[in-house]
């Protein structure tokens, strides 16, 4: 757990050795640490133990004479002897082991467990060898789905008790429990309620037998057909550490692995099952020109003679880049110096107008993880709703608060899923009183402990000018910033310089450091982000657009300006999949997925961590780094020529990377790059129009499953993208006359959408809560992205 | 079934502030639900867990534990007859076969009108008096197949079956099954240890109050 700091002071013996633990750690911990390994099932270091399946029983004396007690409860105390491999202990090994397998089918041969299986292995490492049951074992239906996700074999289970736990103390959501009693004891959902968890997944993995299997692995693999490289997942900014599971050349299963700075071995569903979209058949495997695949000679070709033409005739402001957060570290670098250092444009952003001003997150003084979830330390949640956007986050600071004594509290535009944990919420009308409410919020708090703001959009339809007042509130008095953006290495293209005024290193333009000289020269002024470039675009200003990973038609707040932008610019599209935007561009450039680059990435803290190439990208996809690296060629400038030498130069124009390769050789868990910006002075906020009777105001969510390539490309993630609905505070539905399902119309001065309407009493009143990017709406007609609010008028549909 | 009825919900919200922990009303409230329909549903359960801020899956883990919570429909009259072995050793079996003869059911089903359920059960505490058979809990003692016969007739004829065992105070009623007391306990609110996590919370109120008069 997270006391590795403690000293180890209680002196123990342990099969004839002594033994130094730390106060308060069990017998099985120092056992393990001191290289002995006890058998356990139940047992979990991060979940707290209740003893269930008695496989750990070992010979313990403190004092009293030995007797065979459960390691996994029982807490070292000085002088205490441990004997592991006593004939008492093997005999109630095998006895614990043959109880276990009475009711056990032993199913081995068509198990996806066999082969990884602690049943099987424990079986025949301190197993009795044979059975003396010639009963009839239990039988149920095999398996049933629990989930979309997950399938229950009942007959395997050995009521360990780790998935209910799971479900319970580590994820709060209780969808599975012990159900029945005695030899009739099983795991199971209550009837018609699936368990519908953002974190299911983690109970197949922690599941010591078959019992708990993922449907999107059952029967294609054998665990000894399996290659694995440790990586990072990239599918929002909290970086967990995962090992990648591949054979021939697909990659089958991803695992979370323990990180303690980071995920504690946990993933969400999200970023375990979407790896399923690497191998979708519709990825893109071969250059598009015009529309009709083309060799990547003349792909190339024709983005460098439109980039090339364009920059004579109408100087480098003419060309614009957005996204960039789905890349590598490497990747980010190596455009931002094509975008900056060749072309000469400063007009480059990572984040497509859902993001917070590049200058803003990187100049306040950044939290880790840890200091966000200190005991008895106070979070401050100002943002999205951390369950649906970077959900092992809200694993963390749910544990900080249910079990540290840390205390949450919440501003923001309505309920989210770490309300239920706040001690104390305060829901600003958008566009209202929000500055008001930090202040109320920020006079009361308690000093004494750390204060961590986890900081981000509270809603996408609302000019996050009003969060940078909100800092500055928290900012007076000491608090630190965690930022909450999502996209995956959206911390890794600021860092590398992939936004407006911005240069590798956390720099300004105005201060350019060691780039200029790397470079030869970085742009003069400071040029525009993701909504002025749209706008400019539209404008004919901008001519060429360079799309790196980013779909601003389908998954930027604006949908019209983004259409109409790139109806008019030439657009060169760098993507995995033909993207709503990508079906618009005139060059379309296919890139490798994750999982099919070596590279690094940096998570919301800072942390660098490392990814690492399992398959090899479909058809003729290359890495994007190398994409940036033969624009670069072609427009006569050489770049590193591979990851490697990317990082290296990364590090010699930013400060925080100099030295991460080296680093993260000693230190695989990643590696945190300090430093700040000058913080922006605060600007103040636009003023929102005050709301009129007749219109609701809008707040824009985002949901985990929603309508991203990779999730709506997972077959077993695509279903579980819940849908677009209106929520309704009930006293606006009932002064409106609509009740749950009703389907209404909102139309806002830029565009209108039907949605049934869900009354939800978490919603503020006068405003109406949507989801962004859902598989069934195009939410983003409503928004204009230079409006501070956004009004919609709600009419019932007849 | 059904969801509690709002008399029930009544009684449901007096029962949970008894205890500190809403959850822990969860047994009184199961006892309450199969009161009201015979036996405790889906839809019980899951307005339950409305009430005590659980999910449905915790309430069923915990009913699903009890025998004595029944998840399917039973006959008003459940018929539990021992069959360990005191009872066994006296007649048991071929009293649990008559009583599925005449009745036209096997043990664990129900009469097609819904009246009578029969159980085979494991000891009663009551092997001094064997063999003997409880019907909603209620005890017949040295119960032969013409003593059976007569407690079903007068069942089926609503009257109060004559060998019904007259503990003190008990007047050989037999109410549905479900029914578990015919007064009801009721905790005045300032007796009551109102919801409070007992970690932070102080001492409660009755407890101070020389409620231990
Ligand atoms: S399903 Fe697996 S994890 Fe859950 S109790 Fe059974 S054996 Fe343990
Ligand atoms: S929380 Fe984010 S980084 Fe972690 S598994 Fe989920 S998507 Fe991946
Ligand atoms: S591991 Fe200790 S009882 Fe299961």
């Amino acid at each position: 757990m997270s006391d590795i700091e403690t000293p180890v002071t209680v002196r123990i013996t342990v099969d004839g050795q002594p033994v130094d633990a730390r106060p308060g750690e069990l017998v099985i911990d120092a056992a393990e640490r001191a290289g002995v390994y006890i058998p356990r099932f139940c047992y979990h270091p991060r979940m707290k133990p209740v003893g269930m399946c008695r496989m750990c029983l070992v010979e313990i004396d403190a004092g009293r004479g030995a007797a065979l007690q459960p390691s996994c409860m029982i807490p070292v105390s000085p002088d205490m002897t441990v004997v592991t491999d006593s004939e008492r202990t093997r005999k109630a090994q095998e006895g614990v082991l043959e109880f276990l397998l009475i009711n056990h089918p032993l199913d081995c041969p068509v198990c996806d467990k066999g082969g990884e299986c602690p049943l099987q292995d424990q079986t025949v490492a301190y197993g009795p060898g044979e059975s003396r049951f010639v009963e009839e074992k239990r039988h149920y239906e095999k398996p049933i789905p629990i989930s979309g996700l997950v399938q229950l074999d009942r007959e395997r289970c050995i009521l360990c008790d780790r998935c209910t736990r799971f479900a319970k103390d580590v994820a709060g959501d209780p969808l599975i429990h012990f159900q029945g009693r005695g030899s009739s004891t099983e795991v199971n959902t209550f009837p018609d309620e699936p368990f519908s968890s953002y974190f299911s997944g983690n109970t197949v993995q922690i599941c010591p037998v078959g019992a708990l299997t993922a449907s999107s692995y059952r029967f294609r693999a054998r665990p000894w057909d399996l290659e694995e490289t440790s990586s990072t997942c990239r599918t929002c900014s909290v970086g967990c550490s995962v090992t990648v599971q591949s054979s021939r050349n697909e990659v089958l299963r991803q695992n979370g692995v323990d990180n303690d700075a980071v995920n504690w071995g946990w993933l969400c569903d999200r970023g375990r099952f979407d790896m399923e979209s690497g191998r979708s058949d519709v990825r893109l495997t071969d250059p598009l020109v015009g529309g009709t695949t083309a060799r990547w000679s003349d792909a190339l070709g024709a983005a460098v003679a439109a980039i090339r033409a364009t920059i004579e005739a109408h100087g480098p402001s003419s060309v614009a880049l957005l996204g960039g957060a789905r890349l590598t570290n490497e990747a980010a670098y190596a455009w931002a110096r094509l975008a900056k250092g060749v072309i000469g444009t400063d007009d480059v952003d990572c984040q497509l107008g859902d993001g917070l001003p590049a200058d803003l997150v990187l100049g306040l003084p950044r939290a880790t993880i840890a200091d966000a979830c200190t005991p008895k330390g106070t979070i401050v949640l100002v943002g999205p709703d951390v369950k649906e956007e970077l959900p092992v986050l809200y694993l963390r600071l749910r544990h900080a608060v249910v079990e540290d004594g840390a205390t949450l509290v919440e501003l923001g535009h309505g309920r989210t899923g770490l309300s239920r944990y706040a001690a104390r919420t305060s829901y600003a009308h958008p566009g209202g009183d929000l500055v008001e409410r930090a202040r109320l919020v920020a006079k009361d708090l308690d000093e004494s402990g750390p204060i961590t703001v986890v900081f981000g959009r509270t809603s996408l339809a609302e000019d996050p000018a009003v969060l940078a007042e909100v800092a500055a509130i928290f900012l007076a008095k000491g608090a630190r910033f965690l930022p909450a953006l999502r996209r995956g290495n959206v911390f890794g293209a600021l860092d590398a310089g992939l936004a407006p005024g911005l240069l590798p290193g956390r720099r300004l333009l105005d201060d350019a450091g060691p780039a200029t000289a790397v470079w030869g020269s970085t742009p003069a002024a400071i040029g525009r982000d993701a909504t002025a470039i749209l706008t400019a675009a539209a404008a004919g200003e901008v001519k060429v657009l360079l799309l790196v990973g980013a779909d601003p038609v389908a998954d930027g707040p604006d949908r019209a300006l983004a259409e109409t932008a790139l109806e008019r610019a030439t657009v060169i599209a760098v993507d995995t999949f033909l993207t709503e935007s990508g079906t618009r561009a005139d060059v379309v450039l296919p890139a490798a997925g994750p999982s099919e680059v070596d590279g690094t990435v940096t998570n919301l803290e800072g942390r660098v961590q490392r990814v690492n190439r399992k398959v090899t990208p479909p058809g003729t996809a290359r890495p994007d780094w190398m994409i940036a690296v033969e624009l670069a060629d072609r427009l006569g400038v050489e770049f590193p020529q591979d990851p490697d030498a990317l990082l290296a130069e990364l590090g010699a124009v930013a400060d925080g990377y100099a030295d991460v390769a080296s680093a993260l050789d000693r230190n695989p868990d990643g590696v945190l790059v300090t430093g700040a910006c000058p913080l922006p002075a605060t600007p103040t906020a636009r003023r929102a129009p005050a709301p009129s009777g007749s219109t609701l105001r809008l707040v824009l969510t985002d949901s985990l499953y929603d309508a991203a390539t990779q999730t709506a490309q997972s077959p077993s993630l695509a279903p579980l993208a819940p849908g677009t609905v209106a929520r309704l505070n009930p006293a606006d539905a009932s002064a409106l006359r609509v009740e749950a399902g009703t389907v209404v119309s909102l139309a806002s001065a830029r565009g209108a959408v039907d949605l049934p309407v869900v009354v939800d009493d978490g919603v503020p009143a006068g405003a109406v809560a949507v989801a962004a990017n859902q598989p069934d709406c195009q939410v983003n007609r409503l928004l204009d992205a230079t409006w501070p609010v956004t009004d919609v008028r709600l009419e019932v549909r007849r | 079934m059904a969801r509690l009825e709002p008399a029930n919900v009544e009684i449901a919200h007096e029962i949970i502030s008894r205890y500190p922990r809403p959850k822990s009303a969860l047994i009184p409230l199961l006892h309450l639900a199969q009161e009201q329909d015979g036996w405790v549903s889906d839809e019980a359960m899951v307005h339950i867990a409305e009430l005590v801020g659980c999910t449905p899956a915790e309430v069923i883990g915990t009913c699903s534990f009890y025998e004595m919570f029944k998840r399917e429909p039973v006959g008003r009259y459940l018929v539990n007859v021992c069959t360990n072995i005191a009872c066994q050793l006296l007649g048991a079996e071929d009293l649990l076969h008559h009583a599925e003869r005449t009745l036209g059911v096997r043990a664990g089903t129900t009469t097609p009108d819904g009246l009578f359920t029969v159980e085979d059960v494991e000891c009663i505490a009551a092997c001094t008096e064997a063999p003997c058979l409880t019907v909603n809990y209620r005890y017949f003692y040295k119960v032969g197949p013409s003593d059976f016969d007569a407690i079903i007739a007068d069942l089926r004829a609503g009257r109060r079956p004559t060998r019904c065992a007259a503990e003190p105070g008990e007047d050989g009623e037999i109410p549905a099954h479900g029914t578990l007391h015919r007064v009801r306990q009721s905790i005045p609110g300032d007796r009551r240890a109102g919801n409070a996590d007992p970690d932070t919370a102080g001492e409660p109120a009755w407890l101070g109050a020389g409620g231990a008069s």
